[in-house]
């Protein structure tokens, strides 16, 4: 079977060659236009003026829009409706797009955007969350407070409290392709535009809106990203609004891509949080209860902001067992640019809390930070689970024998009062609000011996306390503890620290209807196989997995399918390839229309050759029907000269899901992903300077469609997250411009940055839930064994002194010097 | 002005090229190869690598700060002329294939370039011949593992660019673009435009042009020019040509100041070095630049020339203020000698990642020891004022004290006398004064034996 094999990347004799084509590099007309945004150069007020006649006048500009100018909605958000393309006389953060140059040349409208004169009434910018707190600049009409038993009181009778402050800093995404798009106007008005996105729906969506077109005037194709992790999810609706719009008006085909100062300067990062951390342990360090105020600087618009702060509140457990909690979250409304999703969503910031929280209290109780772990662990479940061989026959809640793919009745959630019910509401939107279940969430019903989640989940799936032993078997984690004490003994100077840390990670949209997808597969009379699904390719191999399910479904190789762009008009109504979704999704919708297909050959070819349909078995490139064996083309050619239909849709919603989030009670996950990640590291007490020397990681990809992609995402997700971490910082003036909107000033890791020792291994075990081949989601829950990295230095400055380091995030040598200072200070 | 130059093997004749458009753009926009990306417009991520061979050999250069005028009498490959011509795959990308190099590919082409020109060289050192690309997708790993691979396989034949031969053109001043090939003829232009704008490697002057977008009137490329190139190492001082490339400065000083080529070592990256010139960087009067400090601290003496006559100094009385050089209308700087031997000096580079990243401070000391006390000392620190700045506060404080805590410690008031630094997005003011007295007692603690060095920890 094509699935398990480790298969290279379908693209990577393209990307070798350069051959590979992103949305910048697709050939256009050379009538074809470009487009720059005129840029806000404050942070907050309203534009009293506006002098555009130097920028029309400038060498090969053919318009320059404002707002007033644009034919229907002026709105690119993916939720609120808070989001106009262009400023409607308010300045909400310094980098707004104000106006619109459509010139000849990328660089001539570059040029002319420089030059317009935007007059402003400037007002007191909020920038911090303190800022947003004394302002109460809010998102939602208050914070979300979710608790499981008293907190409080638990934490007042615990033997040892710890409480503290962490600050966790945003990040960049750093995509390597800047945000891109390409609109070809067609006839009779549509459009169809290419853009570099995670969510051709949504980019449908909006452009529709913005031509007051409905969604079958637009189609969007996404051949590939350069690079997404989140910030392809949203922030490319403002470029392939305004290729469109522009297109419209000139009739020319119109790209627009960002400089990539301008893409920081204007998109949205990982939100920052702070986070107040109160917590009760007793004697053993076991953990009573947990108090967390997550403070999360949103930015001026909505976005995604309410479901990134609500998945940080889903990690405030992160691996541990917490008897009682209460989890505060505050979406505060800054002016800076609009904080979106990043690769976990909010999760690393809630998980990044309790691992401070299991950090900080080893320090008090004297015990070994992994020794407390383990002890607040959640258990592992009680059997082996399930084999590998996931090969079982669709589940039952496939629509494997539609042939188009169904709308289910999820899809179509009850407005919440106070929300306009207009046909504009994006409901395909991670920010969308999704409706609250009727019967109000119900946990699911949990046996009284599991343990659950602040959130009423039962937690059956446990894996990570036989996969820490693995690991800190297999990198030595007791000799190695004992080797850095005695190095720090040894040296005064230089001070090396180790942590291993565990990473569980729920799977699943929180927006519950978002958890489903469509196929549509096509077998061609010579044998040959063309795939479409719903998700994006940014690099992560989705469309490689999924072509090796459709492969093994088929029994062919995997070089007999064909892999196609994303097409919103092959498979309509998408969700986001984002919350790890994309192989645990579109897998399963493709294998459901391949075995369409293959059911029908299986009954024709049962026919012809007098078998039962049952025992036409497709493996090794042939069908085998009673005693025969044709070859894959011989029988799709008799197929079709049989008439029968060899092309299918397919259809796979998640199962078992249930969710309020307003009362953060259900199962919003079906599974969860596990892992985890020993890292070492040396620091210089002198300068702060620090480095990676090793690292050890043991992760968990259920049984992996192709170990050699999720490898990958694992080495990268790691080093990603420790860069998140360490060096990644973002810096605003006060002001609110941002200083480090460039990779000269924002430093994301490079090849010597990476340990020098990096062993990343895939724990053997299937996952519980039957997902496709039992595989688990791969994408983002490596990022988080970043957060080794961030321990192991808080660990070696903790060896200088008496205090515990509260080193904030991201530890840069000021943060680690300043760290060791208050460590022998004792504070 | 008129240039011809190689691309992938074939003869380009460009006739009157605009001084500032960017191979990059030219490559996308006019030849349709669009294997060269676009990351980051300011030499700073790789995506755009190219090899460049001329008679210094080959080497990878970021396109987009690189002037077309530059490229004349030079051969160009670009990712798409790394396959043979019937389609073989340069070892490098059958490595990144087999090894799952790629993953979202848009870096890929510039690692694959970068690495195909570190084979061609034998370079095998990958951590720092990859310095300069950066890949936001795969950890590295899997492309340094391919980069191991693949240099155990052979050149392949044509890969091995001879630069075309062309004649010391007569058209090498059109316009505002000129492009002198003696030194004499340099003065002279420079004398007469005073204004025109110095182009050397255009790792900073690129960056006026892709960024801030600006005009910039009369250009003088100084690339021909073959004088301001040249490297003399006499019995007690090393002459470098104001236009030596930091990847030649860098190879020098590994065999006379090896602390000094440590820290080039981490000097942007591979294709930022074998384009930035010394002389370049010191012109430019940054108060980052990390050359000033190891020359200052070492000594080093600045040749200016004018077409009507020549001076030198040393080399920190050149930083007048901030933005303000001792260069006079029609001057260039021309060469900076150094001595041959400091084995005192020490240079350190504080920044948030090692690798290409601009200093925080950068701190040289070259502190003689007699009999245990100070007997000598020249201290020098870039981001730590408005320019490159020589401790002399420091200095006076150390000198005669005992080479211990002691000296440290009389030292301590004096480093506010000299800095006053300030606070921006690399660090705050607090952090460059802690970190530059931490410097002294670095210096002290690997004098008496400390493991000093988290680059030298080993696993």
């Amino acid at each position: 079977m094509s699935v398990t094999r480790p298969l290279p990347h379908d693209a990577a004799r393209l990307h070798v060659t350069g051959a590979a084509r992103y949305v910048d590099d697709i050939p256009a007309p050379a009538t074809c236009l470009h487009l720059a945004f005129g840029l806000s150069t404050e942070a907050a007020g309203r534009i009293t003026a506006l002098d555009l006649a130097q920028v029309r006048a400038a060498p090969g500009v053919v318009a320059v829009l404002e707002a007033g100018d644009l034919p229907f909605t002026n709105d690119v958000s993916p939720s609120a409706h808070d989001e106009p393309l262009l400023a409607d006389g308010r300045i909400h953060y310094l980098g707004q797009p104000v106006f619109l140059v459509v010139a000849t040349s990328h660089l001539a409208a570059r040029r002319a955007a420089r030059l317009g004169r935007i007059t402003t009434e400037a007002r007191d910018a909020i920038l911090t969350v303190e800022d947003a707190l004394d302002a109460d600049a809010r998102f939602e009409d208050g914070p979300r407070i979710w608790a499981k038993g008293d907190a409080g009181e638990a934490i007042d009778g615990a033997r040892h409290v710890v409480e503290g402050r962490i600050g966790i800093g945003g990040q960049e995404h750093f995509y390597l392709e800047g945000q891109a798009a390409l609109a070809f106007p067609q006839e009779d008005g549509d459009m169809v535009v290419h853009s570099s996105t995670q969510h051709p729906t949504e980019i449908q969506h909006k452009v529709a809106d913005s031509l007051g077109l409905p969604m079958h005037g637009v189609r969007v194709e996404t051949r590939r990203m350069g690079g997404g992790f989140g910030g392809k999810e949203s922030q490319g609706n403002a470029l392939a609004v305004a290729c469109a719009v522009a297109a419209r008006i000139t009739g020319r085909p119109c790209r627009m891509r960002y400089d990539r100062d301008d893409d920081m300067t204007i998109t949205g990062k990982r939100h920052d949080l702070v986070i107040d951390y109160r917590a009760g342990f007793d004697a053993d360090g076991r953990i009573l209860g947990v108090e967390f105020l997550h403070l999360v600087r949103c930015g001026w618009a909505q976005d995604l902001s309410l479901p990134v702060a609500d998945r940080a509140m889903l990690h405030a457990d992160n691996a541990y067992h917490l008897p009682a909690a209460r989890i505060e979250s505050h979406r505060l409304r800054t002016n800076t640019q609009s904080a979106t999703a990043f690769r976990g969503f909010g999760g690393p910031q809630g998980m990044v809390g309790i691992e401070r929280v299991m950090d900080h209290a080893a320090h008090i109780l004297g015990l070994d930070p992994l020794e407390l772990r383990r002890r607040n662990y959640y258990a592992d479940a009680d059997d082996e689970g399930p084999s590998a061989d996931g090969a079982s026959g669709p589940p039952a809640t496939s629509g494997s024998n539609s042939d188009t793919p169904r709308q289910d009745a999820a899809a179509h959630p009850r407005v919440p009062a106070g929300l306009p019910d207009d046909a504009g509401l994006d409901v395909a939107s991670r920010g969308a609000v999704g409706a609250v279940p009727e019967h109000g969430g119900t946990a699911t019903a949990a046996r009284g011996d599991v343990q659950t989640t602040p959130y009423g989940m039962a937690v059956e799936d446990g894996i990570l306390n036989a996969l820490t032993d693995r690991l800190a078997q297999d990198c030595d984690y007791a000799g190695r503890r004992a080797a850095v004490a005695a190095w720090n003994e040894a040296n005064p100077i230089l001070k090396r620290g180790l942590a291993l840390t565990p990473v569980k990670f729920g799977i699943s949209f929180t927006l519950t209807h978002l958890n489903q997808a469509g196929a549509l597969v096509h077998v061609y009379q010579d044998g040959s196989i063309a795939m479409n699904h719903g998700g994006t390719e940014m690099g992560q191999g989705l469309f490689q997995k999924v072509a090796q399910v459709a492969a093994s479904r088929f029994g062919v190789e995997v070089g007999a399918v064909r892999i196609t762009a994303t097409d919103t008009g092959k498979v309509p109504n998408t969700s986001a390839t984002a919350a790890s979704s994309g192989s645990d999704l579109n897998g399963m919708a493709v294998r459901a229309a391949c075995d369409t297909i293959r059911t029908r050959m299986a009954e024709h070819l049962a026919e012809r050759y007098q078998a039962r349909p049952d025992e036409v078995r497709f493996a090794e490139g042939g069908v085998r029907v009673g005693t025969e064996t044709l070859s894959f083309a011989a029988a799709a050619k008799l197929c079709y000269e049989g008439r029968v239909s060899l092309s299918a849709t397919g259809y796979y919603r998640t199962p078992k899901l249930e969710w309020d989030r307003i009362r953060g009670v259900g199962r919003p996950f079906f599974y969860f992903a596990y892992g985890a990640a020993c890292t070492e590291v040396v620091i210089d007490t002198l300068t702060g300077e620090h480095r990676m020397l090793r690292t050890d990681i043991l992760h968990d990809a259920g049984a992996s469609l192709n170990p050699a992609i999720d490898i990958g995402q694992v080495e990268g997700g790691f080093i990603q997250g420790a860069g998140w971490l360490t060096t990644e910082e973002l810096v605003w003036d006060d002001a609110g411009r941002l200083r480090t909107h460039a990779p000269s000033t924002y430093k994301i890791p490079v090849a010597s940055d990476r340990p020098p020792v990096f062993n990343v291994a895939l724990w053997d075990g299937a996952n519980r839930e039957d997902t496709i081949y039992r595989s688990k989601a791969v994408g983002e829950p490596p990022l988080m064994l970043g957060i080794s990295t961030f321990l192991a230095l808080s660990d070696a400055v903790a060896s200088c002194g008496p205090g515990y380091p509260a080193l904030d995030a991201p530890a840069t040598p000021e943060r680690v010097l300043d760290a060791v200072g208050r460590a022998r200070d004792g504070l | 002005m008129d240039i011809d130059f190689l691309l992938n093997g074939e003869r380009v004749e460009l006739r009157d090229v605009a001084p500032t458009t960017t191979l990059l753009d030219w490559l996308r926009l006019e030849r349709g190869l669009t294997g060269t990306k676009e990351g980051c417009n300011e030499g700073d991520c790789g995506a755009c690598s190219v090899i460049i061979t001329d008679d210094d050999g080959a080497r990878t250069l970021n396109a987009c700060i690189l002037f077309l005028p530059q490229l004349h009498g030079k051969a160009v490959r670009t990712v798409e002329g790394l396959s043979g011509p019937d389609g073989t795959l340069h070892p490098v990308q059958q490595a990144m294939i087999d090894r799952h190099g790629s993953q979202c590919g848009f870096c890929t082409p510039g690692f694959v370039v970068t690495m195909a020109a570190a084979h061609l060289n034998g370079d095998t050192g990958h951590d720092d011949v990859l310095a300069g690309n950066l890949c936001r997708c795969t950890g590295y790993a899997p492309i340094i593992r391919a980069a191991e691979d693949a240099a155990a396989q052979p050149v392949p034949g044509w890969m091995r660019d001879a630069p075309p031969p062309v004649a010391a053109t007569p058209s090498a001043s059109t316009g505002t673009t000129h492009a002198p090939e003696t030194l004499d003829a340099l003065l002279s232009l420079a004398a007469d435009r005073p204004e025109a704008t110095l182009v050397a490697g255009a790792t900073d002057v690129g960056l006026w042009v892709t960024k801030d977008l600006r005009d910039l009137g009369d250009v003088i490329f100084l690339g021909r020019c073959r004088e301001l190139r040249e490297i003399e190492v006499g019995a007690d001082t090393i002459r470098l040509g104001a236009g030596v490339t930091m990847d030649r400065v860098h190879d020098l000083m590994r065999t006379h100041h090896p602390a000094y080529a440590e820290m080039i070592r981490r000097y942007g990256g591979g294709q930022v070095r074998a384009a930035a010139t010394i002389g370049g960087n010191i012109a430019n009067g940054s108060p980052i630049g990390d050359n000033p400090p190891p020359l200052i601290a070492m000594g080093a003496t600045l040749h200016l020339a004018h077409r009507d006559g020549r001076r030198e100094m040393p080399i920190e009385e050149f930083f007048l203020e901030y933005g303000r050089q001792d260069r006079r209308p029609g001057e260039i700087v021309e060469a900076v000698t150094l001595p041959v031997s400091a084995p005192r000096l020490k240079v350190w580079k504080l920044s948030k990642r090692f690798d290409q990243d601009i200093s925080a401070v950068c701190g040289a000391f070259d502190i003689r020891i007699e009999d245990g006390h100070v007997s000598a000392a020249r201290i020098a620190f870039g981001g730590m004022a408005g320019v490159p700045k020589r401790a002399r506060a420091v200095e006076a404080a150390l000198i005669g004290q005992r080479w211990s805590d002691d000296a440290v410690a009389a030292a301590w008031d004096a480093w506010e006398r000299d800095f006053t630094p300030m606070s921006d997005m690399r660090a705050s003011a607090g952090y460059r004064l802690s970190a530059a007295r931490n410097m002294l007692s670095r210096y002290l603690l690997e004098d008496l034996g400390a493991a000093v060095n988290v680059l030298e920890v080993t696993p």
